[in-house]
């Protein structure tokens, strides 16, 4: 009845990283990369908790830190579609590279 | 009792099997709403492995918030621009290859550092129950401070959102 180790967990949250980072790099449409950003953001708390619950002495700053993350995804999700929905409404296009009017 | 830990153990690398798939069918499928479907599921995962890690509020937050609230929000988006979200648009760019070579480099690289590493583990935090409750106690006691400032993050983030997101002027 040993724990699961550790670097198991850690090695799950690297690989959904990993995965999650793919997708923000190669996707073109906007949408596609807040979806990467959600699973990068997910890997990151699985590392929370496992760093918490297995090393640190406070077991409980991991599992606030995750609240404050999930709060800041919220935040990222909600402000980020508006704007996705703003440049559809204004210019028809959710494609990234087409979005460069900040561009120089 | 000890089958009932190899079941439980077993359990915990199948939903790791199943997330990473579902995952990498985020990331490569070609319509976009199964991708928020498989979202969904990779989202269902990773809260069965906060389950696994005894943060059983967490999960219960992460259902509730992820997949009841940002991912409503994401197919709301993906269907009001469904015109330019369909099959004959390519959804990749061009640099499928580079970014998966450099992942590539970054895990071997990760993985190799962590075998190296010798972990302390801490086995009173690893039996240490932490309920909502307990939870709720730290919020409101030593991290009352970061708590006020993430709920003025979220006030503004909301009314952001309701101006970008109003039509007219």
């Amino acid at each position: 009845m040993t724990p699961i180790p550790l670097n198991h967990f850690v090695i799950f949250s690297l690989f959904l990283f990993s995965i999650g980072l793919y997708g923000t790099l190669t996707r073109r449409n906007v949408i596609g990369i807040l979806m990467g950003i959600e699973l990068m953001l997910n890997a990151a708390n699985i590392n929370l908790i496992a760093f918490s619950r297995y090393i640190s002495p406070n077991p409980e700053t991991g599992q606030i830190f995750v609240i404050f993350v999930i709060v800041l995804a919220a935040c990222a999700a909600a402000v980020g579609l508006a704007i996705v929905l703003a440049m559809y409404q204004n210019r028809k296009t959710v494609q990234a590279e087409d979005i460069h009017i900040l561009k120089w | 009792m000890e089958i009932l830990y190899f079941f439980a153990k077993t359990g915990f690398y199948a939903t790791a099997l199943v997330t990473l798939a579902a995952a990498i069918l985020v990331v490569t499928l070609r319509n976009l709403f199964h991708c928020a479907l498989a979202l969904i599921l990779s989202l269902l995962g990773v809260a069965v492995t906060y389950l696994y890690l005894k943060a059983e509020f967490l999960a219960i937050i992460q259902i509730l918030l992820y997949i009841g609230a940002i991912m409503t929000l994401l197919i709301f988006a993906i269907m009001l621009t469904h015109r330019l979200t369909d099959r004959s648009v390519s959804q990749t760019n061009r640099q499928s290859l580079p970014a998966f070579a450099l992942l590539a480099v970054f895990n071997i690289f990760f993985i190799a550092s962590l075998a190296a590493v010798p972990w302390k583990i801490n086995s009173a935090s690893l039996a240490a129950k932490i309920d909502t409750q307990a939870l709720g106690a730290f919020l409101m006691g030593p991290y009352v401070f970061p708590f006020e400032i993430i709920s003025i993050v979220l006030i503004i983030a909301l009314v952001g959102a309701v101006i970008l997101g109003r039509t007219d002027q």
